[in-house]
């Protein structure tokens, strides 16, 4: 028999090992180039940000982020606009990722908690490897911050009897650079 | 001559490695440090640079971080409302006064040994005057060092060369289409406003691969074919331009502009009649009121001049604009091989939060890093930059003569400008007047040299007393 406490971290726990096996699914999908089935994993409603980063004074850290909706970003957008990334890598003549680049998607520091409005926050560090034709490489570093949401027709093989697999409804993605280092950003994250 | 041009050896920048007698341009202009190290003294300590926009600086004590050349400056709206450009470097060993990327400050206080300087550039305090100065330090002399600064209808450019013509000598004929650029969507010339934030990146290639593709490149639109497959542009229809529609429909001259001997360039088009206005923005009734409205102002104010549809170009050397997604973008050279491009984007200031909402939604997506169009650009200028540094490569030019000597002048019409050069559609006009001044410049051996500088108080002395 299970003490309360016990019991609710065992709940935690399963929470974590499907938050953990949704985020190494949707990383090999990625570097697998699986980008429709990746596209399956966001919700209708999502929205996709990723500021830029400047340098601010002590006490002022809060403007460090472009502002969501108001600023430039690097990506402030939902649904509709990734599917038209997506496209255009297939359309095989997207000259920056044609060759394809070779992807590495890798995660870690996961943090995983409820939010009041019924999603689960996540928190993680991600950093995410790329080989571009022969010598060119790049280091995305940065945290990333989801709300995930359980949607009952998503088919997830860990919920097969049992309320359907979640789906990304928000991202952030804070990376950790002022002057952008790669000439692009073709890839997701 | 090899005293002349140190960096190209015993070769002549003018008909020698830019050899358009023949449509020849060496690759070496490209890759060479020799020759980047001349356009730091001839070109950039030269030229008219762009550094912000008013909208940037808005309140007296407002500064962002600028850059002018490989070099950073402060560019600052003061206590009294005067815009000024002042090199980001302490007198004393050099450290960076300001590392913050914007703020409002009355003073910067060099981390260092803590010299402080006003947001005058007036060097205002040094600790231990007395016991280490023994007061002898004259701090008069000891100011930030200054730029001349213009704004041009709200867009900043720095100069450090007295000698350098006034900003509007500068432009030469590019003004009209400059204008034009200036011009809000309703043809008046009230505020734009810069969204907060700064587009700033590395490339992997020269600065002017940048500079003259921008200037005026249509020939390069199969670089672009994957985008005009998808959905980009706001109107929520395939392609990437937002006049791509107005386009197809009613008969216009496509443009490229070279401005001679400034070497300016420009692009855009010529509707052979009035245009209509082509609903564009049917899903978003205050987004298309506006438009509507702007397009019959415009009408009205420009008459038939309102026939010109700018779509971008670039003011020697190193500033492209783009009409309609209204960036302002500078390849600041950082090296031979390397690029850090900066871009910022506008919206007209009074217009509704949707029509603003809709640019920024676009432009993000469009141009830069993340954009689905420029992604293209910069892997060819990567690839071009690469393929101009072979040993055997290098021995032979790039070709640069599309259209030679099928440019004209007073055509379509005689209001573009009398003295431009006109070609329709894809031509290497633009890039040939470009480099024609980039190689007149070159031969002109600088009035200050690397090795042994010109004190820069004379500039100092002028700056000051200008004021
Ligand atoms: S370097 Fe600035 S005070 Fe010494
Ligand atoms: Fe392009």
């Amino acid at each position: 028999m299970n003490t309360p406490e016990e019991n609710e971290l065992l709940q935690s726990l399963l929470r974590r090992y499907e938050v953990e096996q949704f985020y190494n699914a949707e990383a090999e999908m990625l570097d697998s180039r699986r980008f429709d089935a990746w596209l399956d994993l966001l919700a209708d409603d999502i929205r996709y940000w990723m500021p830029l980063a400047s340098n601010q004074e002590a006490g002022n850290w809060a403007a460090e982020y472009s502002v969501e909706g108001k600023d430039l970003n690097w990506f402030d957008e939902g649904k509709f606009e990734l599917e038209q990334r997506v496209k255009q890598i297939q359309t095989g003549l997207h000259w920056a990722e044609e060759p394809v680049s070779r992807t590495t998607h890798m995660f870690s520091n996961l943090q995983v908690d409820n939010g009041d409005d019924g999603t689960i926050r996540t928190s993680c560090r991600f950093l995410v490897y790329r080989n571009r034709t022969e010598v060119e490489t790049d280091f995305y570093v940065g945290k990333r911050r989801d709300h995930l949401r359980r949607d009952p027709l998503r088919r997830d093989p860990l919920r097969q009897r049992s309320g359907g697999g979640l789906k990304i409804v928000r991202r952030e993605v804070l990376l950790d650079q002022n002057v952008l280092l790669s000439k692009n950003l073709t890839t997701f994250f | 001559m090899s005293e002349k041009n140190l960096g190209s050896g015993s070769r002549l920048y003018s008909g020698d490695l830019i050899n358009l007698d023949q449509g020849l341009i060496s690759r070496d202009i490209f890759t060479a440090q020799g020759i980047y190290d001349d356009e730091m003294e001839r070109i950039f300590a030269r030229a008219w640079l762009f550094v912000g926009h008013e909208s940037q600086v808005p309140e007296p004590g407002d500064y962002i971080l600028s850059r002018m050349g490989e070099e950073s400056v402060i560019f600052n709206r003061d206590r009294t409302g005067k815009l000024r450009v002042m090199l980001n470097n302490c007198r004393h060993r050099g450290m960076r006064v300001c590392r913050y990327d914007k703020g409002n400050s009355r003073k910067f206080m060099c981390p260092f040994h803590a010299w402080t300087y006003s947001d005058l550039g007036d060097l205002i305090a040094v600790p231990k005057m007395e016991t280490g100065y023994h007061n002898e330090l004259d701090r008069g002399e000891w100011g930030l060092i200054q730029a001349r600064v213009t704004s041009y209808r709200g867009f900043v450019f720095a100069c450090w060369d007295e000698a350098t013509p006034d900003f509007e000598t500068y432009l030469g004929d590019l003004r009209f289409y400059f204008d034009d650029y200036c011009e809000l969507p309703d043809g008046s010339y009230d505020d734009w406003e810069a969204f907060g934030g700064i587009f700033k990146w590395k490339m992997p290639c020269n600065w002017k691969f940048g500079a003259e593709n921008f200037g005026g490149d249509y020939y390069h639109n199969p670089s672009h074919a994957s985008v005009d497959q998808v959905i980009l542009s706001p109107a929520g229809t395939k392609g990437r331009h937002t006049y791509d529609d107005v386009t197809k429909k009613q008969e216009a001259w496509k443009l490229n502009i070279a401005i001679t001997p400034e070497g300016h360039n420009a692009r855009g088009q010529l509707f052979k009649d009035d245009y209509e206005y082509m609903p564009t923005y049917q899903e978003m009734a205050v987004v298309e009121d506006y438009f509507r409205e702007c397009y019959a102002k415009r009408q009205e104010r420009l008459g038939e001049k309102a026939r010109w549809y700018g779509h971008g170009g670039t003011i020697f050397p190193n500033v492209s604009y783009s009409n309609g997604v209204q960036s302002m973008g500078t390849w600041h050279p950082s090296g031979p091989h390397q690029t850090e491009t900066w871009r910022i984007f506008l919206a007209p200031k009074a217009a509704p939060d949707e029509v603003k909402n809709v640019l920024r939604h676009y432009v993000i997506r469009y141009q830069g890093p993340s954009g689905l169009t420029e992604q293209d650009d910069m892997e060819n200028w990567g690839s071009s930059h690469t393929g101009a540094r072979g040993t055997i490569a290098r021995r032979y030019d790039f070709n640069y003569s599309m259209g030679q000597g099928y440019e004209q002048k007073g055509w379509p019409v005689e209001w573009l400008g009398g003295n431009v050069h006109a070609t329709e559609d894809v031509s290497e006009q633009n890039q040939r007047a470009y480099y024609t001044r980039w190689a007149a410049d070159m031969d002109q051996p600088p009035t200050s040299d690397r090795i042994a500088p010109r004190h820069a108080t004379t500039t100092q002395a002028a700056v000051r007393a200008a004021e």
